[in-house]
């Protein structure tokens, strides 16, 4: 009796995912490996084209790049904040979670200010007479970046503060007594003991960034499209959903794949105890 | 030592920490500027763009409608996640692993994907209409949320609580309500909280769940984006900020805010 109660609690959530999440993905999946000239011929016609790799390749330059300077930004910060009185570290944690809360639109919109033709960073480069013209950084790879550095650090921050606050501070110290130089003590005691939350924050960067529509739509332009933004013009713009499936189901892989090998990589790195 | 005293860290992290305060700030600052294009530094102030605001059609519509499906998508998540979670952690399910990863794979594809796909097939194929293509799309946003947050408190639950209730002669289903759901109302507020912004500020699904007379408040605003640039995306900026800070208060009198960071 008591395991019929069971299904018929998990039932809803179970046809829930399994309808409007497997089904869709089915369905926009098969399409793509019916085509008359063979199983995989849409995915290596897709790959031909030199366009298709440059938005790939884009995607994947955005996002590894992303995440680098995430990662040398946030480590810093999540020590510093991590390390604070109690209350301090709330009030900073809050600073932290705000922007995370707030719409990306507002948070994409934001760098459109600084990064414009007639932003804040032209107009003082222009002031200091360091250039004669303004620059073109609004619509290129690297406002992209900017962008999605600026969404994702408070991810990384915030998944790294509680590892920091829970360091042993006298393992540091014994570092310190032996001879340690704050830097070498970083890299050699602190930065070991965080791998395991430093790799979730990547995982999550990396996946975020590669699959984020509203950063690449508002800071990149038409011309710097990468993968999600391709997906939706492909499919609502230009009407080829078959391409736009195909777009879809490389994404999929590609996150998934991405997920998958940073989890075997921080099970690899994480070298302490499992009591520890 | 790297301590909070260290001055090399103090400052670096200062600068990081004023580089995710100050767009923001400017965002805020360039809303009162009365010229009609968005420029540093203001030449005057003004509250027009915020009146402007409630002149576009799309944004009031667009508010409602995020409002309402947030709430929606939000609640179905609760509904439909809570006992999923209670079966999982309560009887002896076999798999329960299986379904746990289950219930938590929306979160492995691509929101832009689980649009796209699921207005295919839920939209066109299933003939569904959009608004609740829509309220489908944003509770499988939902759902992970609540998964994570509840399986978490209620591992952290003491069932023999609720075995004691069941021994003094209460029935498993009032004990679910008596005894379950009052214990762990911390997560499920916090679980509440998370849905609800994170489904009311999502774009990708909305995008393509839209119609003629269906906006979302998110996509609505990136639109105007892209179509003027004046500072009334500063000033519905300011509003979405201020609501955001709203809903970080709500979240901190009622649970604590340090239950939804983790």
């Amino acid at each position: 009796m008591n395991r019929k109660t069971a299904v018929w609690l998990l039932i809803p959530a179970f046809l829930g995912v399994l309808v409007f999440t497997f089904f869709p993905l089915i369905q926009i999946a098969i399409p793509t490996f019916q085509s008359k000239s063979g199983f995989f011929s849409l995915y290596t016609q897709f790959l031909k084209s030199s366009f298709n790799w440059a938005v790939i390749g884009r995607s994947f330059l955005i996002a590894i790049v992303t995440v680098i300077v995430v990662l040398i930004l946030g480590v810093p910060i999540s020590i510093w904040i991590g390390r604070q009185k109690t209350v301090v570290r709330q009030i900073l944690n809050l600073l932290i979670l705000f922007p995370m809360l707030t719409n990306a639109v507002v948070r994409n919109f934001a760098w459109i200010i600084i990064l414009g033709h007639d932003g804040i960073v032209n107009k003082t480069l222009l002031a200091l007479h360091l250039i004669k013209s303004p620059l073109n950084i609004l619509y290129t790879n690297t406002s992209i970046i900017i962008g999605s550095v600026y969404l994702f650090l408070p991810i990384m921050i915030n998944s790294l503060i509680g590892s920091v606050a829970e360091l042993n501070v006298e393992i540091e110290e014994a570092a310190a007594v032996l001879g340690s130089s704050p830097w070498r003590t970083l890299f050699k005691v602190i930065i070991p003991q965080l791998t395991t939350g430093i790799l979730t924050g990547c995982i999550l960067v990396f996946a975020g960034t590669m699959t984020a529509y509203t950063t690449p739509e508002i800071l990149g332009g038409n011309r710097h499209l990468v993968m999600a933004t391709l997906i939706y013009q492909q499919a609502m713009t230009l009407g080829n959903w078959q391409n736009a499936s195909v777009i879809s189901l490389i994404l999929i892989v590609i996150s998934a794949l991405s997920m998958w090998l940073m989890r075997r990589l921080s099970h690899h790195l994480d070298r302490r105890p499992i009591n520890a | 030592m790297l301590d909070r005293k260290n001055k090399t860290l103090t400052v670096i992290s200062i600068i990081i920490l004023a580089l995710i305060m100050l767009p923001l700030i400017l965002v805020v600052i360039t809303s009162f500027n009365t010229q009609s294009s968005i420029s540093l530094p203001i030449t005057g102030f003004t509250l027009s763009w915020y009146s402007n605001i409630f002149q576009q059609p799309d944004f009031i519509s667009g508010f409602e409608s995020s409002l309402i499906v947030a709430l929606i998508a939000s609640i179905s998540a609760l509904v439909i996640g809570i006992p999923a979670v209670y079966a999982l952690t309560r009887y002896n399910i076999h798999h329960a692993a299986w379904f746990q990863s289950f219930f938590l794979s929306p979160t492995l594809i691509p929101e832009i994907v689980i649009g796209f796909a699921l207005y295919q097939a839920a939209v066109i194929t299933m003939r569904i209409p959009v608004f609740i293509g829509l309220i489908v799309g944003h509770f499988l946003l939902c759902l992970p949320y609540v998964i994570r947050l509840i399986t978490a408190s209620m591992l952290l639950m003491d069932s023999h609580i609720e075995e004691a209730g069941w021994i003094c002669g209460c029935s498993r289903k009032k004990g679910f309500f008596l005894i379950v759901l009052p214990n762990i109302k911390a997560s499920i507020i916090a679980a509440f909280m998370m849905c609800f912004i994170n489904s009311f500020n999502n774009i990708p699904v909305s995008l393509f769940m839209s119609g003629p007379s269906l906006t979302m408040l998110p996509p609505s605003i990136l639109n105007y984006l892209q179509n003027n640039y004046d500072p009334t995306v500063s000033a519905i900026s300011v509003l979405l900020m201020i609501f955001t800070a709203l809903m970080m208060f709500l979240v901190e009198k009622a649970i604590g805010i340090k239950n939804i960071t983790e």
